[in-house]
């Protein structure tokens, strides 16, 4: 332990805590913008300088570590000035248009600007123009070289968490920026559009290609008829904008608020999801009981940023994965057939929108094989924030929302598709039916409980009907670039993995809203789809008796040639 | 009023000349890596500022130049913006009335066709083709790149054990390179932006001199796969360490009775001492290498048995053979080679030079080697006979000074031309043309030119030529290696293409260079090596580096270590450098920037803790 005194106040801290994490035991918060704990601590920004008596420079807070008999001051007078111009000389290379910037109230620099009571800068403003600040505008993903601060967080995100390394920093001098890495254009990267760095952006540099325009004019097309779905992680986060406790932000309040943005038909992707793992599961048993998990396990497909990685590191291992399309895809697959049917539109009317925690679904939705002869499948996929922002553009309070009903026959949904959203969720599920139709019973639905919790990586082997099932659950691309070295150089074998590219799951996605203070919600935000699949009578996808009618009515059975037709896609039928 | 008055500058003009110090240093201080366009524009901006005003292209046309590099940066540019500056800077380069103008010009001319891809990279993609690979310039300009910062942050400690077991992940020859490696590292030590470089060789040797003897860590487990190494140098030394502690099983092969190549038989003792040598001999010995010394291969052992007896070959024979003048009378009596005399010394076999005469020719390390060695053989003069100037001799700027200072003559501008001998073939004298400093020809030093003189005569007894050293590459020849300029040819992985588990380094490929040289080139041999295997063996070390202190220390001078150089020197081959006192040493160590852990190198790069 290290004694130190901040802004007078004199106490003990382990050895070798930075000032920073130093004054938090103190209720001090020292400003700052680079900073991410763990992830960015390589004082970039200077805003977090303090005065350490004894040290002639000011020395930052966030990478330097306490001494002892240390006496810092946060607020004296060299303090306020270094602050402040150092804020100042970032906001001369900031787009200050914060009226039309879709992080404004969510940004960092504003709230430091603000707080700092910086409302008029000395300084000229200095920012790229023409090409230099050209990026592509249909790309799902946008980074604004006029808001970016070069805080670099994005290049640690990428590089740390999940070893990818699109971004790094280009050029040297005055002119240094953010860009894609190796001199590629955006396009042309292996980028698998997790949008981790866009939810670890402290300002608008980066964020998602907005698509609410193409919404409302679908809306306003009275020739339309619009059916949403929403992914299950998006009512875990969803309220959080609204300051609305966790558990309220049901998806009774969504379905009121999606009708009044003036959708005709509402929905829940986690029919889909049920529907997912009844071709899963059953692709699984055959596979498995074919011999085709001996090398190689079959893997998850419902997660598009993980498709986007394997195809673009490992494309060699394409064919383990599930050929199952996602939950939105098969959603929007049978709105177009089924649905349209019984509603008694064509299907070329239905307009398939979905909302979605995730960047890499826009990707997704528009690939030249999730089509069918009606058109795409999903026809517009937005984000948990577009969501929130047409929300706000309505004026709708989720608060003051009543609680309404789901749309028939694809608003009923099973605990298990509702698990999708969370690590682990999708194996689970996928378990619990592959259980009941090897066994002929249902398990207890916590039987598999040992995959939800744990490690990023997690393992167990289950013995379903005498044969041994070897099982692994990831999250987030680097642990996952990790598990493939590891299948690949034979230390380990699994017959079955689910990945998912954002730490935590959906819950953690790239889509969802941005934490106010660097917090990482996907824990909390994944408990609360557990709860809600205790809370659920229905806890087996293949229980949903709405899905027992699809097949009934439509599909036959579970990779039937119907099936196999508008729920199964081909993989190798592009290129990233 | 007086007509003439002594004129002192203004105190602007005082201030503005520190400046231009202050901007001197931090040129030097420049990270490989920048933006060359960039820079282009910044040091033209500079150019022009010198301008008088007087001449149109000088005053109006650097302005333009300026605007127009500025496009291109600003991406605004177009290709035929490129082509406008090269035309612009061609006429100010042809047409203005002074160096001011003109060299300005040049500088942007010499940017625009040297770094043309860098300018068309800005204009069609708005991107730099460079980027800072390694943004610590003292590891990144070591060839070995050893961790500098994280072994200064440990001396400075006390750590000095741990500071050598730092550095021998990336050079097993610490002791070595503290007493005569020619520091590289030193060279854009950003310590220069503040005052002077901080002096790393004299910390390694105050570690050196410090620390407890240690052993080697424990190998991984044993690969079953042998390497034969053929030289015992610090390159073949190198590769053998490492490939050792990969767990290979090696060979070395020596030719000479004992191990250390050039630093045990071309490396005078009062620069490194022997027992220096053996302390990191004695250590690289201890990861478990095997030890053949007085065979020669491709005499005693030809190249293919080993070959067919080993899993992989590595062949770091050095550059041992003498390079000749070619001159009338050079195979008299009396007349020596540099590289042969010291190894004779190195064996013991001492010639006696009392009272004699002794010329030097050539104006390398070698050279000042053989000169302050003859002096201290008793030589009753010592002159090293140079054809160029002073400042174009290719030796050390310390190692000059010391012969100077010990009493030896440093004759410049003459080149050697014949030897003359008596009737016994007994040396008698050197002959020589003198020379007149000439054009540059667009090499980095001036050539000399005959000068229209009388040759001269000195007189001398013995006659030291170091004019360069060569490698005996016939017996690799004879098993198909390519020669070129007299070098083994091997690839930038050092093996050699086309003949399977040969690889090769150190002088024998790139010519005679450095110690850290060749200790880079085994690391890679190693390293490369063990991949030819099949296997990824990493080297890593646990030591941890000790956190930067806040901020740095204010502008202080640079310790340099105290030489004892006097013209009193005869027979005594003591060191003549003298260590850092502790006191000295920690203030040394505090000058560090830390590059590792300010800047850059907190972000990126800043610490490779394996390879």
């Amino acid at each position: 332990m290290v004694t130190c005194t901040i802004d007078n106040k004199t106490f003990q801290v382990p050895e070798g805590t930075t000032i920073m994490e130093a004054a938090r035991k103190v209720q001090i918060q020292i400003p700052h913008l680079c900073y991410l704990k763990d992830l960015n601590e390589i004082a970039a920004c200077r805003v977090c300088c303090v005065e350490v008596e004894g040290e002639h420079a000011m020395v930052t807070a966030c990478n330097s570590p306490v001494r002892d008999g240390m006496v810092v001051h946060t607020n004296s007078p060299r303090a306020r000035r270094t602050r402040k111009i150092n804020v100042e000389l970032i906001l001369s290379q900031h787009d200050c248009r914060c009226a039309t910037c879709v992080r404004s109230g969510n940004c960092r620099l504003q709230t430091l600007a603000n707080d700092l009571g910086i409302h008029d800068s000395p300084y000229e403003e200095q920012l790229p123009k023409g090409l230099r600040k050209a990026w592509t505008t249909t790309y799902p993903l946008y980074h604004d070289y006029n808001k970016c601060i070069k805080c670099m967080r994005c290049i640690q995100v990428c590089d740390k968490i999940q070893d990818m390394h699109i971004w790094d920093v280009a050029g040297t001098g005055g002119r240094t920026t953010i860009d894609v890495s190796g001199n590629r254009v955006i396009k042309d990267s292996d980028c698998t559009l997790c949008g981790q760095c866009i939810i670890h952006c402290p300002v608008a540099g980066l964020r998602e290609r907005d698509d609410t325009a193409k919404l409302y004019e679908a809306l306003a097309d009275p020739e339309k008829v619009t059916v949403v779905q929403v992914a299950p992680a998006v009512r875990t986060a969803w309220c959080e904008a609204f300051g609305l406790p966790r558990r309220e932000g049901t998806i009774g309040k969504m379905a009121a608020a999606l009708r009044r943005l003036g959708f005709d038909h509402v929905y829940d992707t986690t029919f889909g999801a049920d529907l997912t793992i009844m071709e899963e599961a059953n692709e699984f048993l055959e596979r498995f009981s074919k011999g085709d998990t001996r090398e190689y396990p079959m893997f998850t497909s419902c997660c598009p940023g993980w498709v986007r990685f394997l195809k673009g590191q490992y494309p060699e291992l394409t064919s383990q994965l599930s050929t199952s399309k996602s939950p939105q895809q098969m959603f929007g697959a049978m709105a177009k057939t089924w649905l349209a049917e019984k509603l008694g539109v064509e299907p070329e009317k239905v307009y398939c929108v979905s909302i979605m925690p995730c960047l890499a679904k826009k990707a997704e939705c528009a690939l030249p094989t999730m089509r069918t002869v009606h058109g795409p499948d999903v026809d517009l996929s937005l984000t948990t924030r577009e969501f929130i922002r047409m929300l706000r553009a309505d004026h709708l309070d989720p608060a003051l929302l009543p609680e309404e009903p789901l749309d028939d026959p694809m608003g009923t949904f099973t605990g298990a598709g509702t698990i999708f959203g969370a690590t682990g969720g999708v194996m689970e599920a996928a378990l619990r039916t592959a259980y009941a139709k090897l066994m002929g019973k249902n398990p207890d639905p916590d039987y598999f409980a040992a995959i939800r919790t744990g490690p990023a990586l997690r393992e167990a082997t289950y013995t379903l009907g005498g044969k041994e099932l070897r099982c692994a659950v990831v999250s987030g691309l680097g642990n996952t670039r990790k598990l493939i070295r590891a299948l690949k150089r034979k230390e380990v074998h699994y017959d079955f993995v689910e990945v998912m590219a954002c730490p935590g799951g959906c819950a953690g996605g790239g889509g969802q809203p941005i934490p106010q203070h660097d917090e990482e919600f996907q824990e909390v935000r994944g408990k609360q789809l557990y709860r809600l699949d205790a809370e659920n009578p229905l806890r087996y996808s293949h229980e949903n008796p709405q899905i027992q009618r699809l097949y009934r009515e439509f599909l036959g059975e579970p990779l039937s040639s119907k099936a196999e037709e508008l729920l199964h896609t081909d993989h190798f039928g592009w290129k990233i | 009023m007086s007509r003439l008055q002594i004129e002192t500058p203004g105190r602007a003009q005082t201030v503005l000349n520190g400046l231009y110090q202050d901007m001197h240093r931090r040129i030097s201080a420049s990270s490989p890596g920048l933006c060359p366009v960039d820079m282009a524009l910044n040091f033209l901006r500079f150019c022009h500022a010198q301008s008088c005003g007087k001449c149109v292209p000088c005053r109006v046309g650097l302005g333009q130049l300026e605007s127009l590099i500025e496009q291109v940066l600003e991406r605004t540019a177009t290709l035929e913006t490129i082509d406008l500056i090269e035309d612009t800077a061609q006429v100010i380069a042809d047409s203005s009335d002074c160096a001011i103008g003109y060299e300005a010009a040049y500088m942007v001319l010499k940017g625009v066709r040297g770094f043309r891809e860098d300018y068309e990279e800005h204009v069609l993609n708005g991107r730099c083709i460079c980027g800072l690979s390694h943004p610590v310039p003292c590891v990144s300009t070591c060839p070995a790149h050893v961790d500098i910062p994280g072994y200064i942050a440990l001396i400075r400690e006390g750590h000095y054990e741990e500071a050598l077991e730092l550095i021998r992940k990336d050079n097993p020859f610490p002791a070595v390179c503290a007493y005569v490696c020619e520091h590289p590292c030193e060279l854009h030590c950003r310590r220069q932006m503040v005052d002077d470089s901080v002096n790393i060789c004299g910390l390694k040797r105050f570690a050196v001199d410090h620390a407890k003897p240690a052993q080697a860590p424990s190998p991984a487990p044993a690969t079953g796969k042998t390497v034969a190494v053929i030289g015992g140098g610090p390159g073949g030394l190198t590769a053998a360490y490492y490939l050792a502690l990969m767990g290979h099983s090696v060979t070395v092969y020596e030719q000479r009775p004992q191990l250390g190549g050039m630093l045990r038989y071309g490396i005078p003792n009062y620069r490194l001492p022997l027992e220096i040598l053996d302390k990191d001999l004695a250590y690289i010995l201890s990861a478990g290498i095997q030890v053949h010394t007085g065979v020669s291969v491709g005499t005693d052992l030809s190249v293919e048995e080993l070959q067919q007896r080993y899993d992989a070959v590595y062949i770091a024979i050095g550059a041992h053979s003498d390079k000749k003048l070619h001159l009338e009378g050079e195979e008299a009596q009396g007349v020596y080679s540099a590289v042969r005399l010291l190894r004779d010394i190195g064996e013991g076999r001492v010639p006696d030079f009392s009272g004699k005469r002794i010329c030097v020719i050539g104006g390398g390390n070698v050279s000042m080697d053989a000169t302050r060695t003859a002096k201290r053989l008793g030589a009753a003069s010592v002159q090293c006979i140079y054809r160029r100037r002073l400042e174009d001799m290719t030796a050390l700027e310390e190692e000059i000074q010391a012969a100077m200072a010990e009493g030896c003559e440093i004759v410049t501008l003459e080149a050697p031309s014949r030897i003359e001998t008596d009737g016994n073939g007994q040396v008698t004298a050197l002959w020589t043309q003198p020379q007149h400093i000439g054009p540059y020809n667009g090499k980095n030093r001036p050539n000399p030119v005959k000068a229209d003189l009388p040759e001269r005569r000195f007189p001398c007894d013995a006659i030291i030529v170091a004019i360069g050293q060569s490698i005996v590459t016939k017996p690799f020849e004879a098993i198909g290696v390519t020669v070129s300029r007299g070098t083994i040819q091997a690839d930038l992985s050092s093996s050699i293409p086309g003949l399977g588990n040969l690889f090769a380094g150190g002088d024998a490929v790139s010519g005679p260079a450095t110690v850290i040289k060749a200790v880079a080139a085994g690391k890679v041999a190693a390293d490369n090596i063990d991949s030819f295997f099949g296997y990824h063996h990493r080297i890593s070390c646990g030591v941890e580096i000790p956190p930067a202190h806040f901020t740095n220390t204010p502008p202080c001078g640079r310790v340099n270590l105290k030489q004892h150089c006097t013209p009193h020197c005869v027979g005594d081959f003591r060191l003549v450098s003298e260590g850092m006192t502790p006191e000295e040493a920690l203030q040394e160590a505090s000058r560090c920037l830390r590059c590792d852990h300010f800047g850059y190198g907190s972000f990126k790069g800043g610490r490779n803790r394996e390879w």
